[in-house]
């Protein structure tokens, strides 16, 4: 049975890498008593795998973990049993049925939410807000974007889908996944490059708040939410 | 939110900052306000090595089922996050409440090897808390030093409050609540130190005085208040079923060394090596029962979440129910993803049956200690692993599709000579030749033979204690002629030989048979910029040697020196059951290269029997 789980991320638990937070979850499951499914072989490893791998630093509302399990489980005793093991910070929101011939998380993710705010002390100084949506209205926004091999310019405007801001906050939508990847601070740092500003290490507090995929096709994306393509089991 | 000690823009520009974050599966919460006593226990080492000291998960979980302790654990930062503590004078702070340690009743410090010791004082340092005891005022929390290096306390004399000689599950009772006695009656540290000098196994040492001959020996060591012992008798705990045993451990989000559920199935051992300090000091062996054993790994299991349990021992195959407790471990666990690791067991038919059910034949190797060349030196040490058992050994794992060898050895052990260093390079040639009488076509490839030897260093209360240690050139010498030896071999291109550092080890015997004087090296090592000696990247000889210069300590004195048969040594006033007049007996068996029956075998009279218990009462 294709199971998709939801967690959040948040407090000290952003110190924790991705690595970690996969052998994390590996235990929780045993903790937990989930039957989940291993692969076969000397050293058996549990079917799971991960959507989409969160930087240290960064807190997340949307963490996504698809595994199978043998034995069948309700989702409410499985988030009970799950939740009842999870330390201050991690907290399991869903445990979700997929459809059988479904592709796992990682490979279909498309999009992600962010949420942005700068650091107390780093924010810069004036009315910042309102250039927004001049930034966004450019035809295009070219960085500079490392790889491993070089440095070369991108235009990354067509991988931004949304961006606004409320209350010192910044709100968007950006590409994510493996076709087209952005990074929320790439984006911030265009940003303070078109309003001069210098930004420092350190000067960002990231917020994942959703990832989604695309069920239409790439002229007419069709974005739904990882946790909204699997079922409660009752 | 969980408070936080380092700020984000810190945690995030060191390596693994969740060494530091605290909040892992099974940590104690407690509300401070039904607290009378904060325990800070320390393991004066990197997180991932601390972690994996199961005495440590013990103690921290018999001290919180006190509902007024609160023990909380710290570690060592590592060098960038101690460059960055000093620079910013953020004092050191322990896991769970994240609050500095000074503002601790107690701070424990587990010492379980010598190359930790200026650590210790990284601890206390970034603590805030001054480094000499007597510098100490009563604000100061109460400075514990526990573990096997306490054995012989002596060069730690000066940084420490009082020392817990043996093990913990006993004597913490009675100490705490002569701590809470002392402090609702008003009393100074000094009159809870009196009171602490009474109870079994704890040593002050400030409450004693030593006075040395011109020849630097100790003429006498004596207390110096009334309240202080003339020895300390080390803790025991006799029923090691019915106690203390962690059935959630704390489970680390990074990888620790130890990542898995550890079943420690006895303690002691019978088999009286020695050179082994473990096998003398924690003597009589004592075995947990196969049903505490069975419920352990089973809730440890299901309260961690482990994929690993390992079994914990000095020598695991001298546990009178293993074949019990591994069947049982194979039948509930192994199909339920759970891996069972094994180690110090001896190669015969029933490990290697075993073996060949938990792990894959052609990815492990097979692990012997020998620890010396020949017959003549192992008779000597009293290792009663013979040459026979080992090709025997080897040969049935081989008939079943192992090719891979570990061999173990010791270099400078006394009256070793050059005939022993060349048995290293024969003995694995033998192996080998061993493997390779196997027909082509039944065999596993070419064998793979690892041969690794350390440099012997004598420890107090072993047989070995009188025995002078080599220099690091004649340390070097020897790895050179064992080099050589296995070069001339005709197995050569099999065996490959690894050997030890020489200054690091020649550094731990002048501190495993040091003296008070000792001390003053120490701190100036550690003043000179020593930390993590016993990490190859941060070690640093040359400070060392700055130190025994500046402080005009002489190392031959502590290394090479022949000791007088009736020589006081330092560690003379702590009683280990183990008697002194064994210790010579056994120092003359060596001599005369005669064996010692091992503790089921006949009982030699060493002196255990006075705990009343464990194996000395079997029969």
């Amino acid at each position: 049975m294709k199971i998709r789980i939801k967690f959040r991320k948040n407090g000290v638990m952003k110190f924790v890498g991705h690595l970690d937070v996969m052998r994390y979850f590996q235990k929780a499951m045993r903790r937990a008593d989930i039957d989940i499914a291993y692969s076969g072989g000397y050293s058996p490893h549990q079917v799971m795998s991960f959507a989409a791998p969160l930087g240290v630093g960064i807190t997340s509302d949307a963490e996504y973990i698809d595994i199978e399990i043998n034995t069948p489980i309700t989702t409410k005793d499985a988030l009970k049993q799950l939740n009842d093991t999870m330390v201050e910070g991690m907290e399991v929101v869903a445990f979700k049925q997929l459809p059988e011939e479904s592709k796992i998380a990682m490979s279909i993710v498309d999009a992600a939410d962010y949420e942005v705010c700068f650091r107390e002390g780093y924010a810069p100084s004036g009315n910042w807000e309102e250039k927004i949506s001049s930034f966004f209205a450019q035809e295009e926004i070219v960085v500079w974007k490392k790889t491993k091999k070089s440095e070369k310019e991108v235009d990354i405007k067509p991988l931004i889908h949304t961006i606004s801001t409320k209350d010192g906050k910044i709100s968007m939508q950006i590409a994510s996944g493996s076709a087209n990847n952005l990074k929320p601070e790439l984006v911030i740092e265009a940003f303070a490059n078109y309003i001069g500003f210098d930004l420092k290490e350190f000067s960002l507090l990231i917020h994942r708040k959703e990832l989604y995929a695309n069920i239409g096709d790439e002229n007419q994306k069709e974005l739904i939410s990882l946790e909204n393509m699997g079922e409660d089991i009752e | 939110m969980r408070k936080q000690a380092l700020t984000d823009e810190i945690l995030l520009s060191i390596d693994k900052p969740a060494r530091y974050i605290g909040n892992e599966v099974n940590s104690v919460k407690k509300d401070l306000k039904d607290i009378e006593i904060r325990f800070a226990m320390c393991f004066p080492d990197v997180y991932e090595i601390g972690m994996s000291h199961l005495g440590i998960q013990i103690l921290y979980d018999m001290f919180n089922r006190m509902e007024d302790v609160y023990c909380e654990r710290v570690y060592s930062p590592w060098v960038d996050l101690d460059k960055i503590m000093r620079e910013k004078q953020i004092p050191l702070f322990a896991l769970e409440s994240q609050d500095p340690i000074k503002e601790f009743d107690f701070l424990g410090i587990t010492i379980q090897y010598e190359m930790c010791y200026t650590n210790i004082l990284q601890i206390l340092d970034l603590g805030q808390i001054p480094l000499l005891a007597k510098e100490r005022g009563e604000e100061f929390p109460i400075v514990i030093g526990g573990g096997p290096c306490t054995y012989n306390p002596e060069p730690l004399a000066d940084f420490f409050d009082l020392f817990y000689i043996g093990e913990g599950e006993t004597s913490y009772f009675p100490l705490l609540e002569a701590y809470k006695e002392n402090k609702k009656k008003g009393g100074s540290k000094l009159d809870f130190l009196k009171k602490a000098a009474q109870i079994p196994g704890i040593y002050v040492p400030s409450f004693y005085e030593v006075d040395y001959k011109e020849d630097g020996t100790i003429l006498e060591f004596r207390p110096i208040v009334e309240e202080a012992p003339k020895s300390v008798r080390k803790e025991i705990v006799m029923d090691v079923t019915d106690t203390y045993y962690p059935r959630k451990p704390v489970v680390p989000f990074i990888k620790a060394t130890q990542d898995r559920v550890v079943l420690e199935i006895q303690r002691g051992c019978i088999r009286g090596c020695r050179f082994c300090q473990a096998g003398m000091i924690y003597r009589p062996v004592r075995e947990r029962s196969l049903e505490m054993l069975k419920q352990c790994a089973y809730e440890m299991l299901r309260n961690t979440g482990h994929e690993e349990i390992s079994l914990s021992s000095l020598s695991s195959s001298d546990y009178s129910q293993l074949q019990g407790l591994v069947n049982f471990l194979i039948e509930e666990f192994k199909n339920k993803g759970v891996n069972i690791s094994l180690p110090s067991l001896r190669i015969d038919e029933f490990s290697l049956e075993v073996m060949s059910k938990v792990q894959d034949v052609r990815k492990s190797s097979l692990t012997f200690a020998p620890e010396a060349g020949t017959q003549r030196l192992r008779d000597v040490m009293n290792k009663g692993l013979t040459e026979e058992i080992i090709i025997e050994g080897a040969g049935k794992a081989f008939d079943s599709g192992w090719n891979r060898v570990k061999l173990y050895f010791m270099l400078g052990l006394p009256t070793e000579t050059k005939e022993d260093m060349v048995g290293i390079a024969e003995l694995s040639d033998k192996i080998a030749r061993r493997y390779y009488e196997i027909p082509k076509d039944q065999r596993n490839g070419k064998v793979q033979i690892v041969a690794s030897t350390s440099f012997f260093v004598p420890k107090p209360f072993t047989p070995f204690q009188w025995s002078p240690m080599s220099t690091k050139e004649q340390f070097i010498e020897k790895a050179k002629i064992v080099k050589e030896a296995v070069k001339a071999q005709l197995n050569q291109k099999s065996i490959k030989y690894n050997w030890h550092e020489a200054d690091l080890t020649v550094l731990e015997g002048v501190l495993a048979r040091g003296d008070r004087k000792v001390g003053k090296v120490i701190l100036q090592a550690y003043q000179n910029g020593c930390i993590y000696d016993s990490w190859s990247e941060t070690f640093d000889y040359g400070k060392w040697m700055d130190a025994f210069e500046s402080t005009g300590v002489d190392i031959d004195f502590y290394t090479t020196r022949e000791r007088d048969l009736d020589e006081v040594f330092p560690w003379d006033f702590i009683d280990t059951g183990v008697t002194k007049e064994f210790l010579k007996r056994e120092w003359k068996n060596a001599m005369d290269e005669k064996v010692t029956k091992n503790c089921r075998m006949g009982c030699s009279g060493c002196g255990a029997t006075i705990f009343n218990g464990g194996v000395c009462f079997e029969n």
